[in-house]
């Protein structure tokens, strides 16, 4: 049996119970959330109904869990680090020190805002120059400090603009994938929303990479591979399922190592349930990584980034 | 293909086609008829009006290396269009072209040299072969290249001229700015110098990768260095482009680059930086 069929069979029967259950005044809740619970599953196994265009709309919602209050959500403490200590202060890439179901931790997220106003002044989570070099500095005090490092990814990508080429963007954002392959610690990424190109791939050069289910990763933005490369807007949704993008997809590629699972709805139906299955994740990876010796990790890591795309990987 | 440049001296798209050999090239710049053995005596600079002419990856090889010197490394086994890609052609037709029209393998060329008298792995891309853009094919060359150079302890030398990524390799291509980071990270360990040389044009994700973290940088006077292409800035926050922005002389004054030199002296300051670097 298909699980497209499986998914009819099981579907069938769930409504029989819900008859069942009406017409003769029985409690088969229990039952049924068997049911519903394997029904869920399967249809996030066959993607059903979401197209790559409409993950990508979902990835852009900004009531996506993600920013600020995720990581308030997410760790116990969390100590804000402000500041690239040359130019500026960057609202939409932001970073600090946490302690994490106990363990001493660094993270780093994009922040989109949650206001218009704060929407406007983190220039929808697009981090500029200064954001880059204080994602370096904040990798050098956890690395000085000896802790794992956790990024939380949400940009529609780096900020062109003056400015951010004046203060050497490019070079910001070589550095922090330079910092994050050279760090002394675990280190895991989580996709939360939009994984747009530079602006992400600078803080997800990890050990480990995991993304929500309706979360993307790609090297351009659907719009953006039309425009070049079709000519023409119009081809944006052709070109969200050519590039590969989803979190399914990106697991078949080997670029993320999990998905973990949102709820029916989307992340932004259920905001307390995205960062719990979020904190089981990243703690049940940071636990394998942890007891890894330096040079192991290394190793791993090195592996893992040579051989990207490489059929010959007998090095 | 001359680089155009508007009356406020920003850089204008320019079309990249077949090579052609005629005997007479026009400046696009100036206007002027130029000989071709003329043009290419003077290392491709027109001899008028100073604009830049793109420098084929060989081309680029030859006005940097002694003489004879270079061996180039065999192409490596990667995956060709992983994705299996198409827009309006598939993406393999595009590599097929673009393999018969630049009678390379790849968007860089790398292999050793001497460049006088000094020993170096030398990579060198092309603008021609789709833009210069690195994907799964230009990472596995460039990491494969700075490996072999941190074993056999000789300088990394890299000369850019890339677009950014390879928008055909998808997310594939984004990680390809991963893997050659990894890779100088080895050079790193090894204590083997990394000189990069920003050429036109230095954009995207190649200098937000491995063309971001080099131990010296050299921009040659037509460079334009940069994350965001101008047109992508212009497009996106509509902001004015200052006049000069995103030059050599702007990257100079930025703090990003060591030196600018104009295309005849490159060479010379290449290896007056080896002669620091090398014992």
């Amino acid at each position: 049996m298909s699980d497209e069929e499986r998914l009819k069979v099981l579907e069938e029967k769930a409504e029989e119970l819900r008859r069942l259950a009406q017409a003769n005044g029985l409690d088969l809740s229990a039952e049924i959330a068997v049911l519903e619970e394997k029904i869920a599953e399967l249809k996030r196994a066959l993607c059903l109904g979401i197209s790559p265009w409409e993950r990508v709309q979902m990835a852009r919602r900004p009531d996506r869990p993600s920013g600020l209050p995720f990581v308030q959500a997410l760790c116990e403490a969390f100590y804000e680090l402000r500041g690239d200590r040359v130019v500026g202060d960057d609202p939409a890439l932001r970073g600090g020190l946490a302690k994490l179901a106990g363990h001493r931790v660094a993270v780093l997220f994009h922040h989109r805002g949650a206001t218009p106003e704060e929407q406007r002044r983190a220039r929808f989570g697009m981090a500029s120059a200064q954001g880059y070099w204080k994602a370096r500095r904040i990798m050098e005090v956890a690395a000085r400090l000896d802790l794992p490092l956790l990024t939380l990814i949400n940009t529609p990508g780096a900020y062109p603009g003056v400015q951010a080429e004046a203060h050497n963007i490019a070079g910001a954002i070589a550095s922090c994938i330079w910092q994050m392959l050279r760090h002394p610690r675990p280190t895991v990424a989580v996709i939360l929303g939009e994984g747009g190109s530079g602006g992400a791939v600078a803080l997800a050069a990890a050990d480990r990479v995991l993304i929500l289910e309706n979360a993307t990763y790609s090297v351009i933005s659907p719009e953006g591979a039309a425009s070049i490369l079709w000519k023409d807007a119009k081809f944006a949704q052709e070109a969200a399922a050519k590039l590969k993008l989803t979190a399914h997809d990106l697991r078949e590629l080997g670029v993320v190592d999990e998905v973990i699972p949102e709820p029916p709805g989307g992340a932004h139906t259920d905001f307390t349930g995205t960062v719990e299955a979020v904190r089981e994740a990243l703690l049940r990876h940071l636990g394998e990584l942890t007891p890894l010796p330096l040079d192991e990790l290394l190793r791993l890591r090195y592996k893992r980034y040579r051989h990207v795309g490489s059929t010959n990987s007998a090095h | 293909m001359p680089i155009r440049r508007d009356k406020r001296d920003r850089y204008v798209e320019i079309e990249v086609s077949a090579p052609q050999e005629p005997l007479w090239v026009r400046c696009e710049s100036c206007g002027e008829l130029i000989f071709r053995r003329k043009l290419q005596e003077n290392q491709y600079v027109c001899p008028r009006c100073g604009a830049y002419f793109f420098l084929s990856a060989r081309e680029r090889v030859a006005s940097l290396v002694d003489d004879g010197s270079f061996t180039e490394f065999l192409p490596p086994r990667v995956a060709e269009d992983p994705l299996g890609f198409a827009d309006q052609i598939p993406y393999k037709d595009r590599l097929t072209r673009a393999r018969k029209e630049t009678e390379l393998f790849e968007a860089v060329l790398a292999g050793s040299a001497q460049i006088q008298g000094i020993p170096v792995i030398l990579t060198v891309m092309d603008f021609r072969f789709i833009g210069g853009s690195m994907g799964v094919g230009v990472g596995e060359i460039l990491a494969l290249a700075m490996e072999r150079a941190a074993q056999e302890r000789k300088p990394f030398v890299f000369v850019i001229s890339s677009g950014g990524a390879r928008v055909q390799e998808g997310v594939l291509s984004l990680l390809q700015m991963v893997k050659v980071v990894v890779a100088r990270e080895r050079l790193a360990q090894a204590a083997v110098p990394y000189v990069a040389v920003l050429t036109y044009p230095s954009t995207g994700g190649v200098l937000a990768s491995l063309g971001g973290v080099a131990d010296l940088t050299i921009a040659e006077e037509g460079a334009l260095v940069g994350f965001a292409g101008p047109r992508v800035i212009e497009q996106t926050t509509g902001e004015r482009l200052p006049p000069g922005f995103q030059t050599a002389k702007f990257a100079l004054e930025h703090g990003m680059v060591d030196a600018v030199v104009p295309r005849a002296k490159l060479r010379e300051e290449l290896s007056q930086a080896l002669s620091v670097l090398v014992a």
